[in-house]
């Protein structure tokens, strides 16, 4: 029977040689993970039901991002709330402010998430480990609490949609724009309840931090997960952890639709508000000021994303009516920056430089909008309100489109610069 | 068990961030999240969704996984969310909350903002008792039927430790 990828680890861990398209099945989880915002309703759930314990101390991750270090008192009880939970229930695997950093960028570095895997989160954006080669989706915080008593969790079986991609992508154009180009072409409930994987020689021209991005953002056409091939890119990411399960389209009938994208005619993308779907080509828009730029989250803020930014930053000073944020989305990320020479770059350039945390992405601190302010992000969505004021408004776009936004302070493709 | 509520009608693709802002997830105390539902798109509807039925277009509840979510529709006072379809983490919340559900085309398209509508939750009947319209929802699949029938997901989660003994 020909499955997909997905089907191939779901079926892996029901126990079962062969899943069918929307059967439920009863699965395990290797990692079980929810952040500051999440964890309190989970914890909650399991004490109300009387869960004295957890399933596994070791395969649960705690993760405090979200408005870490704490922003006022209300954000500081629910992180003290999760802390007491993991001395209590002695979870080894908590982060805080100092050894945190953004939980999906996180968890892939430390090697808690990883090939063959099957992992729930409470949080959207789990789907961001399927670039290892793993089953991940978000859920709710009833959902966790149900795995973190189990070690399992309840799956209907998707269908799937299998991308193609072909061929090298030009100088600006990186994962974030194959991925907004493929949302713009689905819209944001084309996959819905489904699996987005994606294949071909595209996908070797492709570092794992771009990788990484378009996994992240399959939430953003509704997917249930996102999945790519790995390859020798992908066992030497792993090597300091494990060895990789290898992770491969095997037969093209199991895809409800096939598309092949080639990569060499993309240009750099932005997605207009409010809507990641709303998109169009970075040089096709004209005198769209920008009031803040932010650089960083869990989809676009690691060492290549800087590493990009700081080629178009460097020597350069950030137009005056243009705040710029750059946010390294974990402690070592931010480390690697800094011994690159990259945060001086940034500094000299006039941008702000903040410790790892969520921050602007969800609008929680660190860069909220006022009324009639724009900002392009690289982040991944820009929902009314999304960055703060409802009447605010967030374009989203790669770390160069972004980059070189805050020298023009408008909208341009980084060509221009 | 009918239910009997007023119409307030909203587009499709409403997303998490709408219906509770990032902004107020600082705590998860519903009376507190009740307070801020949908104002960034329905200024009042504190004060109109009391025993409302909130009726949507397609791909309802899309965006970030939050919880917080169903939970600020239903402590806001809204009885049901009728939508063409849901996003699948919004929709797998709603049946674990406990926040009633009917995805329904038909109910969509023809009911409109201050209709007053019967829901009959158990057969998925809904009835516009302005014009006599009646429609039928989709029937959860059974595995849900099973969760709502167990009083929801956690006593489920209760009864597999019990079974295996974890
Ligand atoms: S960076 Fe943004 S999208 Fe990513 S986990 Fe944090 S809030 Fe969510």
């Amino acid at each position: 029977m020909s499955m997909t990828m997905t089907q191939k680890i779901i079926a892996a861990h029901c126990g079962r040689e062969n899943v069918r398209v929307g059967e439920i099945v009863m699965a395990s989880t290797d990692m079980v993970l929810a952040n500051d915002i999440t964890a309190p309703i989970a914890i909650r759930e399991l004490k109300n039901y009387g869960f004295g314990q957890v399933f596994d101390r070791e395969k649960i991750a705690l993760v405090m991002d979200h408005f870490t270090p704490c922003k006022d008192i209300k954000s500081a009880e629910q992180c003290a709330e999760t802390r007491r939970f993991t001395v209590e229930q002695n979870i080894r695997h908590f982060y805080d402010s100092g050894e945190a950093g953004i939980e999906h960028a996180l968890l892939p570095e430390k090697g808690l998430v990883g090939s063959g895997d099957l992992i729930v989160g409470a949080d959207s954006h789990t789907c961001t480990y399927g670039a290892l080669g793993a089953f991940s989706t978000g859920m709710g915080s009833t959902d966790i609490a149900f795995s973190m008593a189990t070690g399992k969790t309840w799956l209907k079986i998707p269908s799937a949609l299998l991308f193609i991609l072909k061929n090298k992508p030009g100088k600006w154009v990186c994962g974030k724009d194959i991925i907004l180009h493929i949302i713009g072409m689905l819209g944001t409930d084309g996959a819905r309840y489904k699996s987005m994987e994606f294949c071909g020689d595209g996908l070797k021209q492709l570092s794992m931090d771009d990788r990484f991005t378009i996994a992240n953002m399959t939430i953003e056409a509704g997917a249930k997960n996102g999945i790519l091939e790995t390859d020798n890119q992908t066992v030497e990411y792993e090597k300091p952890h494990r060895n990789t399960i290898p992770c491969k389209v095997s037969v093209s009938e199991a895809y409800e639709s096939i598309y092949e994208i080639d990569l060499s005619t993309l240009r750099p993308v932005v997605a207009k508000p409010h809507s990641p779907a709303n998109i169009c080509y970075a040089d096709e828009l004209e005198d769209i000021k920008i009031n803040q730029v932010v650089i960083g989250s869990c989809t676009n803020g690691r060492l290549s994303d800087l590493v990009t930014a700081a080629e178009i930053l460097r020597e350069r000073h950030v137009h005056r009516h243009c705040r710029t944020i750059i946010i390294p989305a974990t402690q070592k990320i931010y480390l690697d920056a800094l011994r690159l020479g990259l945060i001086e770059t940034f500094i000299e350039a006039g941008c702000v430089v903040s410790t790892p945390t969520c921050g602007p992405c969800l609008g929680g601190h660190m860069g909220v909008l006022a009324k009639g302010e724009r900002a392009i992000s690289t982040t991944n969505r820009n929902f009314i309100g999304r960055m703060g004021h409802p009447e605010s408004e967030v374009f989203l776009a790669s770390p160069a489109v972004a980059a070189a936004a805050a020298i023009a302070g408008k909208i341009v493709p980084p060509d221009n610069i | 068990m009918k239910l009997t509520g007023k119409v307030i009608k909203c587009s499709d693709n409403i997303d998490t961030d709408v219906i509770i802002p990032a902004r107020y997830l600082n705590t998860s105390k519903e009376e507190e999240l009740a307070a801020h539902c949908m104002e960034d798109l329905i200024a009042n509807f504190s004060e109109i969704a009391r025993g409302a039925i909130l009726v949507a277009g397609k791909n309802f509840g899309c965006g970030s996984s939050r919880e917080h979510a169903p939970a600020a529709l239903r402590a806001s006072g809204i009885i049901c969310v009728i939508a063409e379809d849901f996003a699948r983490i919004f929709y797998r919340n709603a049946i674990n909350i406990g926040l009633p559900i009917l995805e329904c085309l038909e109910a969509v398209v023809y009911c409109s903002d201050g209709d007053t509508l019967e829901l009959e939750l158990s057969e998925g009947t809904i009835h516009n008792i302005m014009n006599g319209d009646i429609f039928h929802a989709v029937p959860f699949p059974g595995f849900i039927q099973e969760i709502i029938s167990e009083g929801g997901l956690m006593n489920m989660a209760r009864k597999c430790t019990e079974v295996e003994g974890i």
